[in-house]
This record gives C-alpha cells, structure tokens and sequence, in this order.
C-alpha cells in the first residue's frame, strides 16, 4: 500500500463491462516524504477523490477486491483511502538498521 | 510462456512477504474504503542490514496498536492479511501483526 496524489482523470466509453461506472483517475505513486517514486498510473476510485488530493493506494489482486460489485475485474492500483492528515518523523530519528547480534527494544 | 526463474527485470521489484520495519509515521483517512474502516494505517520503513541500500517505505495497516517508534512485523501479501482481518474478500495487503521486543541477527561469513 503506498500514498499517490490524484493528477487527472481518464475517460475510456469502451472498457471491460464489469467497469462500467467505474471512474478512473491518473496518479502519481509518492513515498511517504510525497516525492513521487515512479511514473503516472491509472488507478480506480472507490472513495470519491478528486485531482490534487492526496490518497492511500492498493495494488495487485487486492485492488480488484476494492471495487464494490464486482471484484473480479482487471485492476491492478485502486484508491482506498483519502489522506486528512500525514505525521511523518525524520529517518534520522529512528535505528533503521538490522545490526548483528542482540537487541532489545522494549 | 513465463518463466518463473527468470531474472528480476528493471523496475521490478522482487517484495518480501513478511519483514521487519519502524513505524515512522502515521496517516488519517475519514473517507476509506470499508475494509480498512476501526484500524489506523502507519507508515513503515523496511529494516536492512547496514550496508543495503534504503529500502522503500509502505502504509500499512495496524493490527497489533502498534505506535511511531515501534519495530514491527509485517505481513505484505494478501491471503494473509485477508486471514488476519477475518474478511475472505478482504482489499488489504500490508498488516502490522506484530510488534518485536527483542532481535538476535546471527554473525555469518
């Protein structure tokens, strides 16, 4: 699950029947800093979002099980979650590495 | 044909399934999909060993009240998670089942 922003929409009349009614939003994947990872990619909304806002995306089969009717559709990237608010700390802040030996971290 | 032993090509990346990672961060969503409705969703950066490139971070969702800080277990595959929420048609994929009070990492080579 990764965090996308909504930068347009895409409008296909002829598509697999099962999406009919369906609307399809171009996003673009972010990391957690809102630094976009990758090109723009079509995903399906289910929460109603709009272009510039700032949503939770899911990917693969689970995508599919996202849509409200049918779930067995051909959808890889769905927007699950629109974002309210992000609190993101520093890396810096935190032991983000696997050291050998013992650790205990409680 | 497929091969499945093929090499993984640029651009695709090859996901653990189950991983070690911080809770970094956390995220609010008052319209989400029903699935992800009573549990909050974190943002998690994979654990690597110290000389590994930064792996990419992921939103994930809580299932063990787990807090900005924690070191945590994650699941990032659906049956899984689908058997985790209790929900067979469940759309999640990234679930915090757990969290690691305590890590032994071997010296090898």
């Amino acid at each position: 699950m990764l965090f996308g922003r909504v930068r347009g929409t895409a409008v296909a009349s002829i598509k697999y029947p099962d999406l009919t009614g369906m609307k399809l939003l171009v996003v673009e994947p972010l990391n957690k800093h809102l630094e976009p990872i990758g090109p723009l990619q079509v995903a399906v909304d289910v929460v109603q979002a709009g272009p510039g806002d700032l949503c939770v995306m899911v990917r693969s089969r689970e995508a599919a099980l996202a849509m409200q009717i049918h779930t067995f559709v051909p959808v890889d990237l769905a927007l699950i979650g629109l974002v309210d608010e992000l609190v993101v700390y520093p890396d810096d802040q935190f032991d983000l590495t696997l050291k050998r030996g013992s650790k205990k971290y409680t | 044909m497929i091969n499945l032993t093929s090499p993984l090509k640029e651009g695709q990346k090859n996901i653990p399934d189950m991983i070690l990672g911080k809770v970094t961060g956390t995220v609010v969503t008052t319209i989400s999909h029903p699935h992800y409705k009573k549990r909050r969703l974190l943002v998690v950066q994979p654990l690597t060993l110290p000389d590994d490139p930064p792996e990419g971070d992921f939103v994930a969702l809580d299932n063990s009240q787990a807090g900005v800080g924690d070191t945590v277990l994650v699941n990032r595959e659906g049956n899984g998670a689908r058997q985790i929420l209790d929900n067979p048609d469940g759309c999640v994929i990234s679930v915090i089942v757990g969290i690691v009070d305590s890590l032994h990492i071997e010296d090898w080579e």
